[in-house]
């Protein structure tokens, strides 16, 4: 398999311009600058069959088709660059070793919308990405990638690198809008959509790191060589997967769209980490989706065949677990990480994520009641869709799957009023 | 109160990069932060009338995000990631080994302002579990003995 996201980042200096154009970095922002009109960008991105690599694999040509084609007023991209699903790691890799090749996609993605500046919103814990970006931003504008005139196309576009400070929920894409304008990270009502009214009430358009990073190379190879790669025309391209837990050889690993997630775990994951813990679940699209168990986990990792399994690929990080994890404690976990995160504007979100980590919190701790299981799975229920952005969902549906998939576990804590799984210790 | 010209320098500067004075609120924030160690409330009136905007808005971003310090905390500040994945690799031991050495609890100062220790919503690391963010700099594939080694070659 050809490596195509991450064939720079064991070159020496790879954050470096002078690595990036030597490998051909750049030559996509050219050519889309100087040879193609915004709208021959935005199509052959459609044609490519992109899906937005950030969670909800929103096609991405069509999303920046819904920007105004007439000009009245500025044009915002932004890059999310907030990574921050719990189990995912990829976009910080790419900004980290390859800074160039994501900013040149912003670029691309900038001049398909005539956006006037790109702002790259990432998240404040990634202190070294921020730095390696704004170093590399700073090259760009040297070698007239940004700014006046780039490539001397006469089109101006400016280039930002904005730090968050630590949220969740600005990942969220009307949060991150709100975030970025100065705000604490309240997500908005839809409609109006960012591409009618967003970043100061102007067109603007969202977009992962990975999902950027991919259109360089569909510029310079074609649209037609991107949606040869992966499972079918609905699930393209290359992809990385990050890969966590209870393996031999935790990390991100580069493979076409649709890769088995057994072959993940046991060829590039090298196996369990203990051979005599089998795997027990595994949790594909980052903790929002639902949980599989093990023999559920015969699946090709894309859009569509994790979809059919009633979970989802999500932002690709795949958590493992093996026969000794205490599913209760992992969802207690989970649940508690929500219940942090919440913004708080929307009742059953600010409300409900709380109750059930409590809940969770007494039958881990052996106090939990028998009406519990229920309430759990009830009160999930009631968030999921009731509330104005997806975090409510992503609570939800890890408790409704946990608590539906491994009832038997959640019945014996209760039951029991302990922890009965064997080994259940995690070093 | 006033910081030097070199600061305001910086957050003019931050202030041109938007299309609204008020979007360089988390970036004029993180230079306090670097300046002070921490978000004392006469920066955040301080911030308020540089943005255009009020002490209570301030300080409701400030809030907000858990990055931002509104007590001044250890000079280093340990942030241990506990989410699943760091948590499937033993995280929670790691966070346990840290208590007993440093004598704190989660979101305590040792008495010398030397450390501080707070538990983490995932830092994106997961593949190099467990992990924990030391000031700016990750420290990742942690054992009880690296940390060790670490913490003990700090002054």
């Amino acid at each position: 398999m050809e490596r195509v996201l991450t064939r720079n980042i064991h070159k020496e200096n790879s954050q470096s311009i002078e690595v990036y154009e030597a490998g051909g970095g750049y030559e996509g922002l050219r050519k889309a600058v100087t040879s193609m009109s915004h709208g021959d960008v935005i199509e052959a991105v459609k044609k490519s069959g992109l899906r937005g690599r950030g969670g909800a694999g929103f096609p991405t040509g069509l999303k920046w088709s819904f920007m105004p084609q007439e000009k009245t007023k500025p044009h915002y991209l932004l890059c999310n660059a907030d990574e921050s699903e719990p189990g995912t790691f990829k976009d910080r890799l790419l900004m980290e070793q390859d800074p160039h090749m994501t900013l040149e996609g912003c670029m691309i993605g900038a001049y398909a919308m005539r956006a006037d500046a790109c702002y790259i919103y990432i998240r404040g814990e990634f202190v070294l990405g921020a730095r390696v970006l704004e170093k590399a931003v700073t090259e760009a504008y040297a070698k007239g990638y940004a700014g006046k005139n780039i490539c001397g196309s006469g089109w101006d576009c400016e280039l930002v690198v904005h730090r968050g400070a630590g949220a969740y929920i600005c990942g969220e894409e009307t949060a991150l809008m709100t975030s970025l304008e100065g705000e604490r990270g309240n997500p908005r009502v839809k409609p109006p959509f960012p591409a009618q009214a967003g970043a100061w009430g102007m067109p603007t358009t969202i977009n992962n790191v990975e999902t950027l990073a991919c259109v360089p190379d569909i510029i310079v190879r074609g649209a037609a060589w991107f949606a040869g790669i992966g499972t079918d025309e609905r699930n393209t391209g290359s992809k990385l997967y990050c890969l966590s837990g209870h393996v031999q050889r935790p990390g991100v690993y580069e493979a076409p769209m649709g890769l088995p997630l057994k072959e993940l775990i046991h060829d590039l994951g090298g196996g369990m980490l203990h051979a005599d813990r089998p795997l027990k679940a595994c949790i594909p699209g980052g903790s929002s989706v639902p949980v599989l168990r093990a023999e559920e986990c015969d699946v090709a990792l894309d859009f569509d065949s994790l979809a059919a399994i009633k979970t989802g690929l999500g932002s690709a990080g795949i958590m493992v677990m093996d026969t000794s994890t205490c599913m209760v404690k992992a969802l207690h976990r989970i649940s508690h990480f929500y219940a942090h995160e919440s913004c708080g504007q929307c009742t059953p979100c600010r409300e409900g994520c709380g109750w059930m980590e409590r809940i969770l919190e007494r039958i881990e701790e052996g106090h939990g009641l028998q009406q519990d299981i229920d309430l759990l799975k009830n009160i999930a229920d009631n968030i999921e869709g009731r509330t104005i952005c997806a975090l409510g969902d992503a609570a939800a549906w890890p408790v409704q799957s946990f608590v539906t998939k491994f009832r038997d576990e959640f019945q014996a804590h209760v039951d029991e009023q302990r922890c009965t799984v064997q080994g259940a210790t995690y070093a | 109160m006033t910081f030097d010209p070199e600061f305001e320098r910086r957050v003019d500067a931050l202030v041109g990069r938007y299309p609204e004075p008020k979007a360089a609120m988390l970036m004029v924030l993180w230079e306090v932060q670097r300046e002070k160690g921490w978000i004392d409330p006469e920066s955040e009136a301080w911030v308020a009338e540089r943005l255009g905007t009020s002490p209570a808005q301030v300080h409701g971003v400030v809030s907000f995000y858990t990055m931002f310090k509104q007590k001044p905390m250890g000079r280093h500040h340990i942030q241990v990631c506990t989410t699943l994945s760091c948590m499937l690799r033993g995280s929670d031991e790691l966070m346990d080994h840290l208590k007993t050495r440093l004598g704190i609890d989660e979101g305590e100062v040792t008495a010398d302002g030397k450390f501080s220790l707070v538990r983490v919503e995932c830092l994106g690391s997961c593949g190099t579990a467990p992990m924990f963010q030391l000031n700016d700099d990750y420290h990742e594939d942690l054992a009880i003995e690296s940390v060790d080694r670490l913490l003990d070659g700090l002054d």
